[in-house]
C-alpha cells in the first residue's frame, strides 16, 4: 500500500490555476524531495494531501484513508509542518508540543516518553521551558518539526524544513530526517538541491502546477547526462522548470 | 455529529491560559471593573438613588459588553490566521466544531471571571441594605448570557479575517445594531414605514430590551432564547466559516 497516495489534484484561486492535476506516491521508506520555482504550487500540493485545502479535483489518501472523506484517521496517521513552522508563540516549548501531543489522543505516560524522546532527538533541551516567541527561527524550525512527530506518524509532510537554518543547523535536520526515514514515508518540499541530494530517494519536481519529472536524483542526473557527464541537480532543475526560473 | 469532550477541554484550557500569557487579561478585568463601577456611581446614581439595588450597574452592561466581548473574541481565529497556526491546528485529527466550541467557552469563561470579580458591588449593597437577591442572581445570569451572544458573533467574526482590528470593529458594529435594534431612534424611524410586525421583531431582536426583561428579576424564557439561540446560530456559522475557509 502506498502511505501516501494522491492523483489529479487541481487547485484554482480565483483565475489562477495553482496546480493543474498532480499525481503522487510515496511508499513506505521514501523520502521524497519536492522541487520546484516559487510559486509552482508546492505549498499548495501540501496542503491538499494534508486535507487542510480542499481541491476542485482529484483525491488524496494517507495510509489508505481519504484525507477528505476519514479526514480524523487520515490525520491521525500523519505529521504536518505547515510553511513557516507556525506555533503559538505564548506558550513554552514544552506545553506547546504537550498540547499538541494530547490533540493527537497521546496521555501520561506515553506522552512524556513521547516528550522526552523529542527532547532527546530534536535537541530541544536549552529551550524547553522557553517561550517560542523567544527563539531563534532554528530553534523554532525545530519546534515546527518535533510537533509533527510527537505522535510518530507513517506519514510526514515538511514544507521546507531547513528554511532559515544556519549551515549546522541544516545538517542536524538532514540526519534526523535520515534518521527517521526508515519506515516513514515522508515528503519534504525544499529550494537546496544539495538537501535533495543527501536526503531523498527519490526528486519530484512541479512547474506551474504540473509535476515535470519523479524519478531517482541519479536517474534524472543520468537522463540529463551529455556525453556521459552527469550535470549538476541545479542544472537539470533550471532547465526543465525553464525560462521562468532562468 | 461526533464530538470529542476531550479535545474541546483541551482547546479550552489553552485558549483560556492564553488569555493570561499576556498582561492583556489584567488589563480587561482592570477596565471592566473600573467602567462598570465608575458608569454606576458617577452616571447611573448608585448612591444617589438611595436605594440598595444594582439596576444602575446592570444597566449598562450592554454598552460595555457591545465594546469589551469583540475585544475578548477578537483574537480567537483572527490571530490563527495571521499566524499559520490554524494549518497547524487543523490538521490535527479534530473537527471544526469541537475548536470552535472549545475557544467559545474559553473566552465566556474569561467573561465569568470578570462578572465574578464585580460581585464586591453586591456584597457593598448587601452591607448597606437589603437588596432583592433573586433579581441580582436574575441580573448577573442575564448579564452572562448577553456577554455569551456578544462573545460568539465576535468570536464568528474573527474567523472571517487575518487582521484582529478589522475582526474587532466588524463585530462591534454588529453588536452595536442588535443592542441599537430596541431603542426608540431605531424603532421610530421604522415606524414611520415598516409593517407592525416588523417593528415587533427588530425590537423583539434586541439585547437592550431582553436584557431589561431579565434584570427586572424574571428569567424570562423569550430572553434567555434570544440569548441562548444568537450563541448557537453565531458558531454554527463560525464552523461553517472555518470549514470553508481555511486557507484564506
Amino acid at each position: 500500500m502506498q502511505l501516501v497516495q494522491a492523483s489529479g489534484l487541481v487547485k484554482t484561486f480565483s483565475r489562477l490555476r495553482a496546480v493543474d492535476g498532480v499525481s503522487l506516491e510515496v511508499s513506505r521508506g521514501e523520502v521524497v524531495g519536492f522541487l520546484g520555482p516559487n510559486g509552482a504550487g508546492k505549498s499548495t500540493t501540501m496542503k491538499m494531501l494534508t486535507g487542510f485545502l480542499e481541491p476542485d479535483a482529484g483525491t488524496a489518501s494517507i495510509a489508505g484513508h481519504d484525507v477528505f472523506a476519514d479526514p480524523i484517521a487520515a490525520r491521525r496517521r500523519l505529521g504536518y509542518l505547515p510553511e513557516g513552522a507556525p506555533a503559538y508563540g505564548d506558550m513554552t516549548v514544552a506545553d506547546f508540543l504537550a498540547f499538541v501531543g494530547r490533540m493527537r489522543g497521546l496521555a501520561n505516560s506515553a506522552l512524556g516518553e513521547r516528550l522526552a524522546e523529542m527532547v532527546e532527538r530534536v535537541n530541544l533541551a536549552a529551550v524547553w521551558n522557553r517561550p517560542i516567541d523567544a527563539l531563534s527561527k532554528g530553534f523554532k524550525r525545530r519546534v515546527g518539526i518535533a510537533q509533527a512527530l510527537i505522535h510518530d506518524p507513517e506519514v510526514l509532510i515538511l514544507d521546507e524544513p531547513t528554511d532559515g537554518l544556519d549551515p549546522n543547523q541544516k545538517h542536524d535536520m538532514r540526519e534526523l530526517i535520515s534518521a527517521i526515514a526508515p519506515g516513514k514515508a515522508i515528503v519534504i518540499s525544499t529550494h537546496i538541491l544539495e538537501e535533495v541530494e543527501a536526503i531523498c530517494s527519490r526528486v519530484v519536481i512541479i512547474d506551474e502546477g504540473r509535476v515535470v519529472a519523479d524519478a531517482t536524483p541519479s536517474a534524472l542526473l543520468d537522463a540529463a547526462a551529455v556525453d556521459g557527464r552527469r550535470p549538476t541537480l541545479e542544472a537539470v532543475f533550471r532547465s526543465i522548470t525553464g525560462s521562468k526560473a532562468a | 455529529m461526533k464530538t470529542s469532550f476531550r479535545t474541546i477541554a483541551l482547546v479550552f484550557g489553552r485558549e483560556f491560559r492564553a488569555y493570561f500569557a499576556t498582561p492583556l487579561a489584567a488589563v480587561f478585568l482592570l477596565v471592566f471593573l473600573a467602567l462598570s463601577a465608575g458608569l454606576a456611581f458617577f452616571a447611573g446614581g448608585f448612591f444617589e438613588r438611595g436605594q440598595a439595588d444594582l439596576g444602575p450597574f446592570f444597566a449598562w452592561h450592554p454598552w460595555l459588553f457591545l465594546i469589551l466581548m469583540p475585544a475578548i473574541g477578537m483574537r480567537l481565529w483572527a490571530d490563527e490566521r495571521r499566524s499559520g497556526v490554524i494549518e497547524l491546528l487543523m490538521t490535527l485529527p479534530v473537527r471544526a466544531h469541537e475548536v470552535v466550541i472549545g475557544k467559545f467557552l474559553a473566552g465566556w469563561a474569561f467573561t465569568a471571571v470578570a462578572l465574578v470579580l464585580t460581585m464586591s458591588f453586591w456584597l457593598v449593597t448587601l452591607y448597606l441594605g437589603s437588596p432583592d437577591n433573586g433579581i441580582v442572581a436574575a441580573s448577573y445570569i442575564g448579564s452572562f448570557l448577553m456577554a455569551g451572544a456578544f462573545l460568539a458573533i465576535s468570536a464568528c467574526v474573527s474567523a472571517m479575517t487575518k487582521n484582529q482590528v478589522i475582526a474587532f470593529i466588524l463585530a462591534a458594529i454588529v453588536s452595536f445594531l442588535l443592542v441599537m435594534s430596541g431603542t426608540n431612534l431605531v424603532l421610530a424611524a421604522l415606524r414611520g414605514w415598516a409593517p407592525a410586525f416588523v417593528v415587533d421583531l427588530v425590537q423583539s431582536l434586541s439585547f437592550i430590551t431582553n436584557f431589561d426583561r431579565l434584570t427586572r428579576g424574571v428569567l424570562e424564557a423569550p430572553a434567555v432564547i434570544l440569548f441562548v439561540s444568537t450563541i448557537v446560530l453565531a458558531l454554527w456559522i463560525n464552523v461553517q466559516v472555518v470549514d470553508a475557509k481555511k486557507a484564506a
